[in-house]
């Protein structure tokens, strides 16, 4: 009782490539981005857009990419973790020890990229409240307020650690 | 930074060491660039997905399972059912004896189903959505039987029973009696007797699921198990016999892990499954288990309910002891249990220098989700009773809540001190911390506020709590006799392998399975102190891989261990390494082993920089120039050093139900101030204080992190997350849409501190510290019960604003149905 399943031809840019496919109509983009581009810097951690571990950017904006299809990807650019955040982020992550497992972490760094984009200079609670839809079970956020602080108060640098 | 240097004969820095420091993480190269390696990244040539058909019922009979509909989908390779698993392999090795040790547990459900998410069937096909789909076409027939949910109610005989095989649904039962708790109730100045205290059910909720990529091979009668599992050797022990294969067969492996806080224990009857379905396929088998899965049957967090507490208390307020009835609820299946009925026993007298104790505990099955360790395992629950004790007696009884603790503290000049159970309390000064604690939180300040916005009445209070908490870490599996004296468990410890390779390449290889607790970066750091080089020459190996790491049948990451087991071996391991590194320099500069000198990652004659061998020189010698070398130096070096750490341990005695049950003890002294909404029941947090005592820290900012985490798990715990079943059986939180795991938002800004009290019993002066004790959960509650007085009782570690709005209602309608009473003689 095979099933004739619908597919939809997109194009679309990928991390500043241009990229042409065909994908069922189905399917999520996390899933079209983990198991047919092949990149697994993007996590799945809850299905219902809650935890954000599967947050890209899509034409700039924050997606969560389990809530949305890979065909309404047409025409679009989307971003994940491969294309490289900004540099001062990933200092300031390793340098205030915002990170623990780690599984998290790519979808952190897209909120808090978004985050100071559209305010240089945020407050602790302005903070808290971008990351409202990044779920970290092990940090309890403290060192990942303090990273975005650090890169807000002009303390991090590109290139340390890393 | 420069380098540490070490030496022959007595170690001597002439640097600061790299151990103490807060340096950056190794692991977070890859993690901040997206290229960790998680489970679900790991593919096989051949694959097929896994999805799992699950029981929608909280307990029934299972009439029929007809995977035909499923693999008559094209691109549906195979499926599994509990009667072909029954066929295929035998029950679980049961860690209880009877009545628990009667039940046959397979890795799929046979006859019946007994909680909401109970496997019957698993499918394997082409593609994920396939396999869902094709699991949605398995028809099961069942036949709905009635459930039981609540631990006390299961423990009446004429509750319907779940494991027919026992006949009844007290899965464990044991009475810990020490001192004489008669004699003291009868003779105390006070008793303060509560009816009922409740420990909800929640779950750490790692943010990674389970997953497993499997390939049985057909040709080499190998099982290749890429999962996350925490511990690896205990899920050999329980699938081997099981698999009817041998544990040589299993070859496990994981990179990096997800986050696991003991939940990842518990993956061992998926991966049982996935394992026959590989075998049936003959091909590797993927599952990533969804979200809602694991909310429904990966594993949860123990849920306790206390009946009968009675505290026997002198009029200077010293608290001789209590007495209680805990009944803790498995759930359906015991999964690492009953060892959970002994493991509280590791913190008998929480901080407190009680001396008369009996705790009467049966461990009860439920139509729920199996529990299984989670941060804290079952110790978070015995302390969160015995805070409540302590505050209920200072609040019944007018004493203040500060002096009653410091009273009742075990004091800096006890220790070690021997608990009535005969655990060894090793270091501390708990006084001391909750001082630091009260002036981190402005104390005095916060009381005069509190007496303002309370007086004002205009529909706020203000709450000042503390808890006061034990992480025992580094257990004695010796306590496994003591649920079951039959088990051949006893001691614990931990391998490592130190190296130095072929060009002069240092490496460590760990037995531990780390979830984000920084293995690499604190093993470099000790490491680096004992050979004279930097961290970052040191390549640690954390990820669990059978075949290139070594092991002991404890390992793994789970239960405060690594400071202590894991470090230590490592330091084993260096230590041997280093002896050989040197013998070699030696021979190689011709002069004494004591003149040799490690510093810089070059070995040389002390006084003369000049006069120096590099380590890839005295690689080359041990691998490839060896016949320049004397037998007896050629015999004895390997560069290849294992090392096992063992702990001081006797096992216990079963009869008495005493003994050493764990090496080290950190504690945590927390403090916070609430405001209550009187219109709604909200609690909000105001301020925070977490200090901990963890003895000598190898990198604070590691231990640090670790704090935070274990207070945002014990805050999203008390305020926000619990994990309920209905009366049919239902869990009501099957996604993080209901459970809603602590946000940013949910934690405030912690303050911390801490006190460094350095463990006489470890390697290194270190205590495990990553699961910290739930004291948040003991201080919200102190803290709540502060802002509502006496004359009603928090008796749930769970106060959402529904649960304090019904508090506030008792109280409106006069208080009086506490469920405390005071007798005084």
């Amino acid at each position: 009782m095979a099933e004739v399943e619908e597919t939809h031809s997109i194009e679309f840019e990928l991390n500043g490539e241009r990229r042409a496919t065909v994908v069922p109509g189905r399917e999520l983009l996390v899933h079209f981005i983990r198991d047919d581009l092949g990149l697994k810097g993007t996590h799945i951690g809850c299905d219902t857009g809650n935890c954000g571990a599967c947050t890209v950017r899509v034409d700039g904006q924050l997606v969560k990419s389990c809530m949305m299809l890979a065909a309404q990807l047409d025409g679009c650019a989307v971003e994940t973790i491969e294309a490289g955040p900004a540099e001062e982020l990933r200092e300031a992550f390793n340098a205030e020890h915002a990170v623990q497992c780690g599984y998290c972490t790519p979808g952190m760094l897209a909120s808090a990229a978004f985050l100071l984009e559209r305010n240089p200079n945020p407050s602790s609670d302005e903070i808290r409240r971008a990351l409202k839809g990044n779920i970290c079970r092990c940090t309890g956020y403290e060192n990942i307020v303090r990273a975005i602080e650090r890169v807000a108060n002009g303390k991090a640098t590109a290139g340390g650690a890393l | 930074m420069s380098s540490s240097s070490t030496e022959t004969g007595a170690p001597k820095t002439t640097t600061k060491p790299w151990t103490g420091q807060d340096l950056p993480r190794k692991e977070d190269k890859r993690l901040l660039a997206g290229q960790g390696q998680f489970v679900d990244d790991v593919w096989m040539h051949r694959q097929g997905y896994a999805h799992f058909v699950r029981s929608p019922y909280g307990h029934a009979r299972v009439v029929s399972v007809d995977v035909g509909p499923a693999l008559e989908m094209a691109g549906v390779y195979t499926a599994l059912t509990g009667s072909e698993v029954k066929e295929m392999c035998d029950p679980f090795f049961q860690i209880a004896p009877e009545p628990g040790g009667k039940i046959e547990e397979f890795p799929l459900a046979v006859d019946k189903v007994r909680y909401q998410g109970d496997p019957v069937a698993l499918v394997l096909a082409e593609t994920r959505e396939l396999a869902r789909d094709a699991a949605e076409r398995v028809r099961v027939e069942y036949e709905p039987l009635d459930v039981v949910v609540d631990a006390v109610a299961a423990a009446d005989p004429t509750s319907p029973v779940l494991h027919e095989e026992i006949g009844h649904n007290v899965a464990w039962k044991g009475e810990y009696s020490y001192g004489d708790i008669d004699w003291a109730l009868e003779n105390a100045d006070h008793v303060v007797k509560i009816d009922r205290l409740h420990f909800h059910r929640f779950s750490s909720t790692p943010l990674e699921t389970f997953g497993a990529v499997i390939n049985w091979d057909p040709g080499t009668d190998m099982i290749e198990i890429r999962s996350n599992n925490q511990m690896p050797i205990f899920g050999t022990m329980m699938l081997s016999p099981t698999l009817r294969a041998g544990a040589d067969q299993m070859s496990w492996y994981s990179q990096d892990i997800g986050g696991g806080f003991g939940i990842k224990i518990a993956s061992y009857p998926q991966i049982g499954a996935l394992a026959l379905l590989s075998r049936k396929a003959g091909r590797p088998v993927k599952w990533s288990e969804t979200r809602s899965e694991h909310m429904l049957s990966s594993g949860h967090g123990s849920e306790r309910t206390f009946l009968d507490l009675e505290a026997a208390v002198q009029a200077d307020g010293t608290i001789l002891g209590f007495r209680v009835r805990a009944f803790d609820d498995a759930g359906a299946y015991l999964h690492y249990e009953p060892l959970g009925a002994v493991i509280w026993a590791q913190v008998l007298t929480s901080c407190y220098r009680f001396k008369h104790i009996n705790v009467d505990y049966t461990e009860t099955l439920t139509n729920k989700c199996p529990t299984c360790p989670n941060r804290g395992y079952s110790r978070l629950q015995h302390m969160w009773m015995i805070e409540r004790l302590v505050d209920t007696v200072a609040k019944q009884l007018d004493f203040d809540p500060v002096e009653l603790r410091k009273i009742n503290y075990v004091q800096p000049e006890d220790y070690p001190y021997e608990t009535p159970n005969k655990c060894v309390y090793d270091s501390g000064d708990l006084p001391q911390e909750l001082d630091l604690a009260l002036e981190k939180l402005g104390y005095a300040e916060w009381r005069q506020k509190q007496a303002e916005v309370n007086a004002a009445d205009n529909g706020k209070r203000i709450g000042i709590g503390i808890g006061s908490t034990l992480d025992s870490g580094t257990n004695n599996f010796g306590q496994a006799q003591i649920v079951n004296p039959d088990l051949p468990f006893s001691g614990n410890g931990e391998a490592a392998i130190a190296k130095l390779d072929v060009y002069g390449e240092l490496a460590v290889y760990l037995g531990t399975t780390p979830q984000g607790q920084s293995h690499e970066t604190t093993t470099a750091q000790v490491v680096a102190d004992i050979l004279g080089c930097d961290p970052g020459a040191v390549r640690v190996y954390a990820g669990f891989n059978k075949e290139q790491s070594t092991y002991v049948g404890f390992s793994g990451t789970y239960a405060s261990q690594f400071a202590v087991t894991g470090i230590g071996a490592a330091i084993g391991a260096a230590e041997k390494l280093r002896g050989e590194i040197v013998a070699l320099s030696a021979f190689a500069l011709q002069c004494e082993e004591s003149d040799i000198v490690l510093a810089d990652g070059v070995a040389s004659y002390r006084g003369d920089e000049e006069r120096a061998i590099p380590m890839i020189g005295v690689a080359n010698l041990c691998y490839s120039n060896v016949a320049v070398l004397p037998d007896e130096l050629a015999d004895r070096v390997s560069l290849n050093c294992r090392y096992v750490y063992r702990p001081p341990f006797d096992p216990p005695d079963p009869e008495t139900k005493t003994g050493n049950l764990t090496l080290t003890y950190a504690n945590q002294i927390h403090a916070a101030v609430i405001e209550i909404d009187e219109g709604t029941g909200k609690v909000e947090i105001l301020d925070y204080v977490a200090m901990d005592d963890c003895g000598s820290r190898i990198n604070p900012a590691v231990v640090e992190g670790q704090v935070h985490g274990a207070t945002a798990h014990g805050i999203g715990a008390a305020l926000h997350e619990s994990l309920d079943y209905d009366e049919d059986g239902n869990l009501l939180q099957a996604t993080f849409w209901d459970y809603h795991p602590a946000t940013a938002l949910d934690v405030p800004r912690l303050k911390t501190g801490h006190v460094e009290s350095p463990s006489p019993f470890s390697k290194n002066g270190a205590k495990g510290m990553g699961e910290g004790g739930g004291a948040p959960l003991g201080t919200l509650c102190s803290a709540i019960q502060d802002a509502l007085g006496k004359d009603v009782l928090v008796t749930d570690t769970h106060n959402p604003a529904e649960r304090v709005y019904e508090l506030l209602e008792g109280l409106r309608n006069g208080g009086g149905q506490s469920g405390v009473e005071v007798t005084s003689r």
